[in-house]
């Protein structure tokens, strides 16, 4: 039976990109050490192996089998987990990653990192390889675990599933390949077989107790069962009379040529050595772990989503429960639509109470619809923050600085869009803490700090937003050092004041660095410009906070979602637009005496200590208005980029959420306008994009000033530079 | 309504005549319309929707023949009056006033637009050879919107290229 394997390699590679994500990770916290992580990076790195290898991806099954010797090795203790070997493991993780890329997208990838890595990884097994001579001469203990893997006597037991011989496997054929890893007796159990008439000839009502006599390791033999792990229950278990298989271990025909030494007086001495695992342990948790695994890797799956979530943008995974309420939902707005239906059959008046409670009711469901549709887009920002543990630790070893990061409220939910947004600034935040704020391990020392320099990713709820915070105990600011460069720059002269935030916010100036030298993590000055920029975009802010010698800390404001705003209605003339709430710093009724007329047709208003130039939109938009004097109209006040102005609009009317719609979808990017919306008469509604009309007021300003000079009428189409986007 | 009913109501075969309907003929569909006293075409596959005109929600600075956009399904789409547009009559707005939604697959997207046009005549069968260049010169409508010509009787019906008039905003405005 031929199956065309290609159509499973989209999955093998996002399982891959999974297995890869968790050996990092797990590599990560190997640092402390102990035997289940190794375990399952282990699991990860064979599962790629063995997919790898169905599919005839000869690189990448050679590369990881490397990878693979190597942390069987670490599993076990023949090796000490050592650092180099950590951070060679994670070059390898590197490389692998970069094969299977090169896999999904069909290119060459970087031969020569890998033949290095490959090379190095040949190297220290090889070095292993003398230790294990070493170590077998001194301490005998050490092969154990590899003695019980001669010739063991297994017991299998292979419980299918029903339905296991529909989806193509046959157990003869698992049979006939164990029976290649050494003999065996197998007892099958008809127990189950139903009365014939009963029978369907489909289903497999067979389970079969196999003993294999074999020096197959557990893995290999799990190996067999590997296609049908999922639609089984198989029971592994050494058998405990191995005892007496040991002593024949010392039979030579058996036993490899490199384990001479074995022999049963070495057994006792196993259990003086602590730090090995006992053995009789090994033996009554392997079984376990055979039945443990598939669940494992499962619940490490759902953990584990896609972190290359940029070229993969057409899937998400959804919790089980969020789909649950869902349906929850939608069967409760059924119910409440098939209420509706009998009331309108034969309608009188007298019904008119029903009807209202069902509109209420159906009201209900789709508010709350709507919000466990908007629930499925939500990802717990670990999906962001867990690549920076790998980013820290590589960023100290490269600065030689000793920095530990600690992430808090990493289930904290974020809309996936978002997410996939705010990676790199947050990454550039991140580095910048480390190569920037973090001093090195003397410097803390002498400023009676711990050696240690802590990094704290913070990501929590506030209203309708989330704020990430990354937090340094580092240096701070030097408000001195960014106030001179300003000088220097021209931005800023000798004679103005500011306030701290304001020095600071000079950081996101284009083109500023305080940093002394450019290293190749940072200090540039290309970068906090563009952080800023692409928090923006998002609709979020950016604050800085620093304290010289006490750290620093970054606060990134982002709107939960992308997809829906709080909005206020406003109307010029017969237009209604939506500005967003967030924006909105007061909406107030223009007082006379407040507004200033200043260089010929510029209007001021004074809001306390502030002039805030005043824009009509109905001029901007050269759209008919019902007041075309400040005096009369609204003034809503907004904010964006540190900018206050003032939008003239005719009227407020109501405050609501509103879903957000491409224009780029079917027209092109209209300037001013971020979007538009579907208002409750089913009629669209502009939503405005401040940033953008302070753009354009500017412009025309400009233009304005430049066109008066030779008395010509000011056209839109002028504004059409520097639209923002 | 019981099933005996339902069984009464379904037509026996041959009870009703194919006669008058030539939908089952070869070569392609067109949609033809008017703009004014004129008669164009486009390709009924690309066709999304006609609806009644129903006025827009303009966008701000756009050029005078882009109405606004509507609601079409949650989906916001463009208007487009193709009188105004091609300089064509007069754009008025009354009853038969209608907007043929068009929506073509370019070869990065897939755009909808609403066109307004005077009204909606029929629908033409068309061979591929029954259609003739169109003259290179006069007329109001730009040559790159121009696919063909097809006689139809006495009249001559000009056979619009869906996918310039798919950039047809695009292509004014970067003027």
């Amino acid at each position: 039976m031929s199956i065309d394997l290609t159509q499973f390699i989209p999955s093998f590679l996002e399982e891959s990109f999974e297995g890869l994500e968790l050996m990092e990770s797990s590599l990560l916290n190997l640092e402390q050490g102990d035997d289940e992580t190794i375990n399952s990076i282990f699991r990860a790195a064979h599962s790629i192996k063995g997919g790898a290898g169905t599919f005839g991806f000869q690189n990448v099954t050679e590369f990881t089998h490397l990878v693979e010797t190597l942390l069987d090795e670490m599993r076990d203790g023949r090796r000490k987990i050592a650092q180099e070997d950590v951070e060679l493991l994670l070059g390898s993780v590197d490389c692998m990653r970069l094969l299977i890329e090169a896999i999904r997208d069909e290119t060459e990838c970087d031969e020569d990192k890998i033949a290095v890595n490959a090379a190095l990884l040949e190297k220290t097994l090889a070095t292993s390889n003398n230790d294990i001579t070493e170590a077998t001469s001194t301490t005998p203990i050490e092969e154990t675990p590899e003695s019980t893997s001669d010739t063991a006597s297994w017991q299998i037991e292979f419980i299918p599933d029903h339905h296991l011989v529909q989806t193509g496997n046959d157990p003869l054929l698992l049979f006939n390949a164990l029976a290649d890893l050494g003999d065996i007796t197998l007892v099958a159990n008809a127990k189950e077989l139903p009365a014939l008439n009963e029978m369907d000839a489909e289903e497999l009502y067979l389970s079969w107790l196999l003993t294999l006599k074999s020096s197959a390791s557990e893995d290999e033999i799990k190996e067999v069962f590997e296609w049908v792990e999922d639609e089984c229950l198989l029971i592994l278990t050494k058998e405990e009379q191995s005892e007496p298989e040991i002593t024949t271990v010392d039979e030579p025909e058996i036993t490899p040529a490199d384990e001479p030494e074995i022999t049963p007086a070495d057994k006792p001495s196993s259990a003086q050595v602590t730090e090995q695992p006992d053995k009789s342990e090994t033996l009554v948790t392997e079984p376990e772990k055979v039945i443990s695994k598939p669940q494992s890797s499962a619940s490490s799956a759902t953990e584990k989503t896609t972190a290359k979530a940029k070229n993969d943008l057409g899937s998400i995974r959804v919790g089980v429960d969020k789909v649950d309420s869902l349906i929850n939902l939608v069967g409760e707005l059924v119910i409440t639509q098939s209420m509706l239906t009998e009331l309108g059959n034969d309608f009188d008046l007298s019904k008119i109470e029903r009807l209202n409670s069902g509109l209420e009711q159906l009201l209900q469901n789709t508010k709350e619809l709507q919000e466990s549709v908007m629930r499925i887009r939500m990802l717990p920002i670990s999906f962001a923050f867990n690549r920076f543990p790998r980013l820290v630790h590589d960023l100290a070893i490269k600065t030689g600085k000793e920095v530990e990061l600690v992430l808090n409220g990493e289930q904290t939910e974020l809309d996936k869009t978002v997410m996939e947004q705010i990676g790199d600034p947050l990454v550039h935040l991140v580095r910048n803490a480390v190569d920037h704020g973090i001093e090195s391990a003397e410097v803390r020392l002498a400023n009676g700090k711990p050696q240690k320099g802590t990094i704290m990713l913070d990501a929590y709820h506030q209203g309708g937003s989330i704020v990430i915070e990354i937090k340094d105990d580092g240096g701070g600011i030097n408000r001195e050092a960014v106030f001179n460069k300003a000088l220097e720059k021209g931005i800023v002269d000798e004679n103005t004041t500011l306030s701290d935030s304001q020095v600071f916010d000079l950081l996101f100036e284009p083109g500023f660095s305080t940093a002394t030298e450019v290293s190749d993590i940072s200090g540039r000055g290309v970068g906090m410009d563009v952080v800023k920029k692409n928090i923006q975009s998002l609709g979020g802010r950016i604050q800085v906070e620093s304290e010289q010698g006490k750290g620093s800390t970054f606060r990134v404001n982002l709107p939960l979602t992308l997809a829906i705003l709080d909005g206020q209605l406003v109307r010029v003339g017969s237009e209604t637009y939506i500005i967003p709430l967030i924006t909105i710093v007061e909406s107030l009724q223009p007082q006379k005496e407040l507004i200033n007329r200043v260089s010929g047709d510029m209007v001021l208003y004074r809001l306390r200590e502030d002039n805030v130039p005043v824009i009509p939109i109905y001029q901007l938009f050269n759209i008919p208005s019902e007041f075309e004097n400040i005096e009369s109209s609204l003034l809503v006040v907004v904010e964006a980029e540190g900018q206050k102005i003032g939008l003239m609009v005719d009227d407020l009317l109501a405050q609501q959420q509103v879903v957000i719609k491409s224009l780029n979808d079917n027209y092109q990017q209209v300037e001013g306008v971020s979007g538009a919306t579907i208002l409750g008469d089913g009629s669209v509604a502009m939503i405005l994009d401040i940033a953008g009309i302070i753009n354009m007021a500017l412009t025309k300003a400009q233009n304005n000033q430049r066109y008066k000079s030779i008395n010509q009428p000011q056209v839109g189409q002028l504004v059409s530079e520097g639209v923002n986007l | 309504m019981d099933i005996q009913t339902l069984v009464d109501e379904v037509p026996v075969e041959g009870e009703y005549s194919l006669e008058g309907i030539d939908f089952i003929t070869s070569g392609e569909q067109y949609l033809t319309f008017l703009l004014s006293e004129e008669q164009y075409a486009v390709d009924i596959l690309c066709v999304e929707e006609i609806r009644s005109w129903e006025s827009p929600t303009r966008i701000p600075n756009s050029p005078s023949y882009i109405k606004g956009v509507i609601n079409m399904r949650g989906i916001i789409v463009p208007i487009v009056d193709l009188r105004m547009k091609f300089n064509i009559g007069e754009a008025s707005y009354c009853e038969t006033t209608v907007v043929i939604v068009l929506t073509v697959e370019t070869e990065d997207k897939t755009r909808t637009i609403g066109f307004v046009v005077d009204a909606v005549s029929d629908v033409l069968n068309v061979e591929n050879n029954e259609i003739k260049p169109a003259p290179a010169f006069g007329g109001c409508v730009p040559p790159n919107y121009l696919a063909g010509l097809i006689n139809v009787g006495e009249n001559v019906v000009t056979l619009l290229n869906v996918k310039a008039l798919q950039a047809v905003e695009k292509h004014q405005l970067s003027q």
